[in-house]
Order: C-alpha cells, then sequence, then structure tokens
C-alpha cells in the first residue's frame, strides 16, 4: 500500500521543528561531537548542555556509571560559561543549520536571568531552562521541586527572554501536574520532563558510594514508564505543549510519548549507546505513521486519552 | 573515527580473565597506537560502550586484549569466529611517538595498561627505535610476554612475587637500576602517580594513558574528565575529557 510521507512537522511555542524529535540536554554536548554520526538539520532541534553565566567545573570523577537499562550521572552541570558559547558553539550549530534550544542553567534567580539576558540578541530558536539538575546543591532541583520557586523563576525568565521559554521539570516531585501548572502560570511556553530520578549506587568491593557525588541522576530506559505516566499528567494539568523524554531509543518509545500527549520529545542517554540514535527515532516514527496509514504526527499527540 | 558492525575474526583466553579478540573493521589503517574502541554489548540492559584499549592493527583487523571485568566484558569473551560485535573507533589522540628518536624509551605498563605498550612498541620497532625496554606489572601471571620480548627487553614484576620483581612498575625501574629518558605508562592510577613523582624529580618526560568510567566515549557527556593544571582550551575549566583529549597526556599537564 503507497502513502505519500506522511508530515512529522510540530509547532512548539510558535517555532515550527521539522520532526518531533530533539536531543536532550547533556547527552548531546552542543553537537560537535555527534556531527559526524548526524546530520544536526535534520533534526527537530539540538538542546544544548546547559550553560551558566560562568564557566562551572562540574564534580568530581566518578560521574557516571551503568545500571540495569540506564545510567546515573553526576557530571554537574560542567559548562565552559555563555560567552564561550555565543562565540564557539552557537555559531557552529546555525552554521549546519539546526533549531537550537539553548539550555540554561543558574544558582539563583539572577545567573539564569544573566544567561537569558545574554542570549537575547543571539540566534537561539528557544530556551530551555533548567531548574531539575539534581546534581548541584543550590539551584537546579532545589528550585524545581517547589512549585511557588518554579513560578517565580520562570515570571523572572519570560520577563527578560527574547525567545520562548520551556521549563525542563523535575520527576523528582510527589506531584508533577503541580510543577506544570505553575510554570505554566509564570508564563511558560511549553515544559519539558522528565529530567533524570535521584538514584545511588553503591560499590560493594570498596564498600563506598560509586559516585563521587554519592547521588546521581538515573536515565534510560529503566525510566520510561515513569516518564510517561508523568507526561501523561501533566499533559492533562495544562494547555501548554510537554516535551516528553525519559529512556526513549526508537520510534516506538517515541509514539508512546506522542500518544501519552507530547507534542515533541528528546533522546538522551540513547545517543551514548548509539551516535545516530536522534536520527533513528525520527525515521521510527515516520515508519509508524506509514504502517498505520496515519498522515500527519501532529494526529498522534494526547490521541491515547 | 566509524561506528560499524565488525566480525570477530579470532578470541582466545590468554590468562586468567584475560582475552585476546582480534576483530576485522574498516578503520584498522588508521589505528595509532595509544588508542581505544568503544565496543557495545547489544543488550540494552548494559546500554554504555565499553572503552577497550587497542593492541595491535594491521591493514584491516584490530586486536584487543582485555579483562573480564564485569557482564559487559563477559557477554565479549564470549564471541567466537563468525560473530559480530558494534565498535566505534578508533577513539582518543595515542602515544606522541616521535618524541622518541634518540631517546632510551620506558613502556611502563601495570595489568590491563600492558596492551597498550605492545602496541607502541610495534610502531616504534618498526620505526627503527633501537633503545626501548618494557616495565611490566602483573598481578600474578604474565600474558603477551613473548611478543614483548620479540620487541625489546622486558623487565617484569609481579604483586605476588610469584616471578620478576616482586613488587611495582617502579620497584623494578629502581631494582634493575633503568634509567630512561622518556617514559610512556598505562595502568592503575596509583601507579602512573608514584612515576609521575619519580619522572618529575628525575626530570624525565612522561606520558600517561589515563582510565575514567565512561559513557559517550566521543567527548560530549563530559563523564570521564581529569583534572588540569591549567585551563583546559576547550572546557575552559580545570578539566579535560579523557576520551577525546586523552587518554594521553603530558604528565605535567593533568592532576592524579
Amino acid at each position: 500500500m503507497e502513502m505519500l510521507r506522511p508530515s512529522l512537522a510540530v509547532e512548539i511555542a510558535g517555532v515550527t521543528l521539522k520532526n518531533p524529535v530533539m536531543t536532550a540536554s547533556g547527552t548531546f554536548g552542543s553537537g560537535m561531537e555527534y556531527a559526524d554520526f548526524v546530520e544536526l538539520d535534520r533534526l527537530g532541534a539540538v538542546v544544548t548542555k546547559g550553560v551558566a553565566a560562568v564557566p562551572w567545573e562540574g564534580n568530581p570523577t566518578p560521574r557516571v556509571c551503568e545500571t540495569p537499562s540506564g545510567m546515573l550521572n553526576a557530571i554537574g552541570l560542567q559548562n565552559p560559561g555563555i560567552d564561550v558559547f555565543c562565540e564557539r558553539d552557537l555559531p557552529f550549530l546555525k552554521a549546519h543549520g539546526a533549531t537550537v534550544i539553548v539550555n540554561v542553567c543558574g544558582h539563583t534567580e539572577e545567573e539564569y536571568v544573566k544567561v537569558v539576558d545574554r542570549l537575547a540578541d543571539e540566534e537561539a530558536d528557544l530556551l530551555e531552562i533548567n531548574i531539575s539538575c539534581p546534581n548541584v546543591k543550590e539551584g537546579g532541583i532545589a528550585f524545581g521541586t517547589d512549585p511557588k520557586a518554579i513560578e517565580r523563576v520562570t515570571k523572572a525568565v519570560k520577563a527578560r527572554a527574547k525567545q520562548p521559554v520551556i521549563m525542563k521539570l523535575s520527576p523528582n516531585v510527589t506531584d508533577i501536574r503541580a510543577s506544570a501548572r505553575a510554570a505554566e502560570a509564570g508564563g511558560a511556553d511549553a515544559v519539558s520532563l522528565i529530567n533524570t530520578l535521584t538514584g545511588m549506587k553503591i560499590d560493594i568491593e570498596r564498600q563506598t558510594f560509586l559516585l563521587a557525588n554519592r547521588t546521581g541522576g538515573l536515565s534510560g530506559p529503566a525510566i520510561r514508564p515513569v516518564a510517561v505516566r508523568m507526561v501523561y499528567e501533566a499533559a492533562h494539568a495544562v494547555r501548554i505543549p510537554v516535551i516528553g523524554m525519559g529512556g526513549i531509543t526508537c520510534g516506538e518509545d517515541a509514539v508512546e510519548f506522542l500518544l501519552a500527549g507530547a507534542a515533541a520529545v528528546s533522546v538522551g542517554t540513547a545517543n551514548f549507546a548509539n551516535p545516530r540514535a536522534a536520527l533513528d527515532v525520527a525515521e521510527g516514527i515516520e515508519a509508524y505513521l506509514v504502517r498505520k496509514q496515519i498522515p500527519d504526527v501532529k494526529l498522534l499527540i494526547g490521541a491515547v486519552h | 573515527m566509524k561506528k560499524e558492525t565488525a566480525s570477530v575474526l579470532r578470541q582466545e583466553r590468554i590468562a586468567a580473565d584475560i582475552y585476546s579478540l582480534e576483530l576485522l573493521v574498516s578503520f584498522a589503517g588508521e589505528v595509532r597506537p595509544g588508542q581505544f574502541v568503544s565496543l557495545y554489548t547489544g543488550d540494552q540492559s548494559m546500554l554504555l560502550p565499553r572503552p577497550i584499549s587497542i593492541c595491535g592493527a594491521d591493514g584491516e583487523r584490530i586486536r584487543l586484549v582485555y579483562r573480564i571485568a564485569g557482564r559487559g566484558t563477559e557477554r565479549f569473551s564470549c564471541l567466537r569466529e563468525g560473530d559480530t560485535v558494534e565498535v566505534l573507533g578508533p577513539l582518543g589522540n595515542g602515544f606522541p611517538l616521535d618524541r622518541c628518536s634518540g631517546k632510551r624509551v620506558l613502556l611502563a605498563g601495570g595489568g590491563i595498561g600492558i596492551p597498550p605498550m605492545l602496541a607502541a612498541a610495534k610502531e616504534l620497532k618498526a620505526r627503527g627505535i633501537k633503545d626501548a625496554a618494557f616495565a611490566a606489572g602483573y598481578r600474578s601471571e604474565p600474558y603477551l610476554l613473548e611478543e614483548m620480548e620479540a620487541l625489546y627487553p622486558v623487565f617484569l614484576s609481579t604483586d605476588d612475587g610469584s616471578c620478576g620483581v616482586h613488587g611495582t612498575v617502579l620497584d623494578t625501574i629502581r631494582e634493575k637500576k633503568l634509567s630512561p629518558e622518556l617514559i610512556f605508562a598505562c595502568g592503575p592510577k596509583p601507579m602512573l602517580r608514584a612515576l609521575k613523582a619519580y619522572a618529575e624529580k628525575e626530570g624525565i618526560p612522561l606520558y600517561v594513558s589515563m582510565e575514567e568510567r565512561m559513557a559517550c566515549g566521543i567527548g560530549a557527556c563530559l563523564g570521564c574528565v581529569c583534572r588540569t593544571a591549567e585551563a583546559d582550551p576547550h572546557t575552559h575549566v580545570n578539566n579535560t575529557r579523557i576520551c577525546k583529549d586523552g587518554p594521553v597526556f603530558d604528565a605535567r599537564e593533568v592532576v592524579l
């Protein structure tokens, strides 16, 4: 049975993405290292590694370890700072035709705003505000687990941002709907979820914590059912688009998130197992649409309810 | 750097828990001694690639000598001729072999850090370097010994004293009164730390191959960094990426 190529384009806050597949922040650098494997302009968007107002050193090593069907990381948001990012990384991504979502991190409200201000005249297409990193003591998850703080940071960022704002939410909460509603109340243009789940691994031979940071963020296929459930809950709690992520490795995984209500998806840990994973996911979604004779990917969004 | 499906040409167990695996890969001709590959288990329950040093390469094949350290490497040890495995490589920078001419070179390997030293020795021999030697430190049972001896003299040590010097690579250097003018080293961190102190005191250039838990293997995730004396030109902080900017570093540049 022949069918025209299905439409894969989606829209987030007025920005059209070629397809609903982006890279999850922190798993794709600023695209440079993956450019040998992935045509960056074929992705829905590249979401960059979190960038702060000044360079951050991150945590001591070991920073990563494998766990069953997943991994723990405690990188601690090491980044070269927004000036290097704007001079080196952003021009690289734009030269490769990528749609760019800049992930912004900070220890305080003022630090987030500083980065957002610096990006005002840059070619970033959207901003993603990381209020959910479990591996830094201040900022990050401290903002991300309190709905009042989420609303406050969202407002502060929205007051200055020239680009649409996505708030990245933490799954380390009792009620993800409260987080999503707080971001929406603060004026967010979209929310993305889930960031990693806080975990721990103990080395029984050395009888100590495996990660130098003791705890780390759990990601990979192990967390996918949790992520799908939270995306479903968030999508039913707010009107703004929800970007879904958590353990997506193939087109079928992504379709689950779209059916649960995600308007787009991100591929993260799978990039480590397969540097072409994000493109494979996009191609897998297309193959699913062809197989199911569905002409437009947007017809999947929230179809299961 | 390519990710491809490699055919297994041969695999044999060469000591307790130590295996030698030969793979047919398209990038064999580009490999430099000191580089490594990422091997994938093909099992989603073990999703991160395993970084394994390259022990040798010719026009079309690479040889990996590795230790079973967990379920992933145990899975690799079951590969047989005709099986396939996903591999990404060659990764990392390799040893700066150009620094060797006219110098007395010591190739210091500890445990599973020995295989890349064999790769370096083969290339040095091919380049006509005459004055080189191995200092090889094992836990107990030696392996790759005959292949090393065919190239350069080997000064052996074992942790349990079962053969060679009873002790470490550094004990060998002292006991055998080796006086290298350049050292390449790969092995556990305490060994590298001891060698760095020795090299600094003696004023000998030392290049160390570093190891760390990795995720992506290509410089994107910042999982496998090591501390640096100066700010790194890529990361702009005092951390450098072992997988991408290493694994070989001038010992003066890294904090061990």
